[in-house]
């Protein structure tokens, strides 16, 4: 494959992986705890490689996941001691993403890890590290993403109606006895799995757009959750390959560009969109309501 | 064994304020029962500390005479309409579904068997017509009737209602109170917030009063009286001079 074709795989991957968690965080209406985790997860990666002295990605994805568990965790206690929630999150996401840039600059500056390419990644880059994989010889931050794609797949799929009933309704889901509390903990694992995988292809502050865009979009263009889950993964890829084309044409940034093409595949669902869009609105305000059936 | 609900001792504080102190009666098998009180009696509190849903700081609850544990699938617990999100991107039929996973265990699907009484449950409540729409496009009491079909599948022995009547049309208050009465024929024990005390000696043959503590729980004949009342609602009860009420 060359090397165009793995910038776009690695892209349509991070879209398919963030679009599909994303629509999670959407309706359970915790998009900020997935911006708070994406920038803390920062602290697991470098403290992964302190520890581990390796740029290895099994570290890493240890180091995201337990402090992606650690912010979601610390938010729970400042909320739950009466701080209120937005400003919970404020306060713990920022001070550990803190500590890891203090890190970084303390530690990792002779490494390949500076704040710059944390914060808004290199997928331009992706394409020259590589690894060999069953012979093959394939992209580190590829290979990572479409082990974590498919192990978000196998999230989703088996547990679908664990996910579906605790997202709509908790409390019915604890009186069947459902573990509801440890799912939120596994969703928010997968949060930080992605976000972290993503970590090189966009960066802490674009990842936040996959997570949140596509399945945005996909609320605006359906009632089902199986079908929102399946558009925002496809809004995740064109959002993807349509950025990288826009980020040739007029020679900019790639992460951005991707991230931007999400935002104007929304504006164009949220003007367009059949159900929910601003025109269908605009048009059934001005045709008189039928009568709500009792 | 004919007891379905036995509540001893459950006390319940948040920041060590008690919200309700020593709550202790039984739930006769086969009863439809009335929980009244004033607007912060605790009466959501009660149902949801008894289902562990909210943390007592003491007491026991036992349904059909055993300590109560989710997985039993005893109990079904019909919530507040208010507490989900009506914009979560689902329909009538799915929202109805879901009384079946309790059943249906980790990792699998609804069979063709559940979709099928879900769809008895939802023609049940007179929501079959509905069962493809968009939860956010019914109205409240159309919703309720979701909420009551859920109920139906979960095929539970003992049920705990809040505040099933809050915001619905004449129509589907009338399909519910039937639905309870269907529930209790087929030997079913219903436990409804209620606070509606007109329809409470109508619809409830036993009753609970309370306000943070238990005023009173017994057939509605015997609770519901006018002075158990004043009692409970304290200085707030004037209202009900100008009802029928006043007559008992």
């Amino acid at each position: 494959m060359g090397y165009e074709a793995w910038i776009l795989l690695t892209g349509s991957l991070v879209g398919i992986s963030c679009g599909m968690i994303g629509c999670y965080l959407i309706v359970r209406r915790m998009v900020m705890l997935a911006d708070a985790i994406s920038h803390s997860v920062l602290l697991g990666i470098v403290l992964a490689f302190l520890v581990s002295q390796s740029l290895n990605s099994i570290y890493m994805l240890i180091g995201a996941a337990v402090i992606g568990l650690a912010t979601t965790i610390f938010i729970q206690w400042l909320y739950a001691s009466g701080v209120p929630e937005d400003a919970s999150i404020g306060i713990v996401f920022t001070t550990l993403f803190a500590i890891g840039v203090i890190l970084i600059s303390l530690f990792a500056k002779d490494v390949h890890l500076d704040v710059n390419h944390a914060l808004m990644g290199e997928i331009a880059f992706v394409p020259w590290n590589t690894i060999v994989i069953f012979g093959a010889e394939i992209p580190k931050a590829t290979a990572t993403l479409l082990g974590i794609t498919v192990v978000t797949l196998l999230f989703i799929i088996g547990l679908y109606k664990e996910l579906k009933i605790t997202s709509f309704d908790a409390a019915l889901a604890l009186t069947i006895g459902l573990p509801v509390t440890f799912i939120h903990y596994l969703l928010m694992t997968m949060v930080s799995l992605t976000a972290v995988g993503s970590f090189d292809a966009v960066g802490a502050i674009l990842v936040v757009a996959m997570f949140v865009v596509p399945g945005s979009c996909a609320y605006l263009l359906t009632d089902r959750l199986d079908a929102m889950l399946a558009i925002s993964a496809l809004v995740g890829v064109l959002s993807a390959v349509s950025g990288y084309y826009a980020a040739l044409w007029w020679d900019v940034s790639i992460s951005g560009s991707m991230a931007m093409m999400g935002g104007v595949i929304f504006l164009l669902t949220w003007i367009f969109s059949p159900r929910y869009g601003l025109i269908s609105k605009w048009k059934k305000s001005s045709t008189p309501l039928k009568e709500q059936e009792g | 064994m004919n007891q379905a609900v036995e509540v001893k001792d459950v006390t319940v504080a948040y920041d060590q304020k008690p919200v309700l102190e020593n709550i202790s009666f039984t739930v006769p098998k086969g009863i439809l029962m009335a929980v009244v009180g004033p607007n912060g009696a605790g009466k959501s509190t009660l149902i949801k500390a008894m289902l562990d849903l909210t943390q007592k700081s003491a007491g026991d609850v036992k349904i059909l005479g055993e300590a109560y544990k989710p997985k039993n699938r005893t109990v079904g617990y019909v919530p507040q309409r208010g507490t989900v999100d009506w914009d979560f991107p689902t329909n009538a039929l799915d929202v109805t579904l879901m009384g079946r996973y309790g059943h249906i265990g980790w990792f699998r699907r609804p069979s063709k068997s559940d979709v099928a009484l879900a769809e008895e449950a939802l023609e049940k409540v007179g929501m079959s017509a509905y069962k493809h729409r968009q939860i956010r496009q019914l109205s409240g009491g159309q919703q309720q009737r979701v909420f009551l079909a859920r109920a139906l599948v979960q095929d539970a022995d003992v049920y705990f209602m809040d505040e099933p009547f809050v915001g619905v049309d004449a129509a589907t208050e009338r399909a519910i109170i039937a639905l309870l009465r269907d529930l209790k024929e087929s030997g079913k024990t219903v436990v409804v917030v209620h606070h509606d005390l007109q329809t409470v000696p109508e619809y409830f043959d036993w009753t609970l009063l309370l306000n943070k503590q238990q005023i009173a729980c017994g057939p509605t004949d015997e609770v519901f009286t006018m002075e158990q009342l004043q009692q409970t609602y304290g200085g707030h009860l004037s209202f009900l001079n100008q009802t029928e009420m006043v007559g008992r």
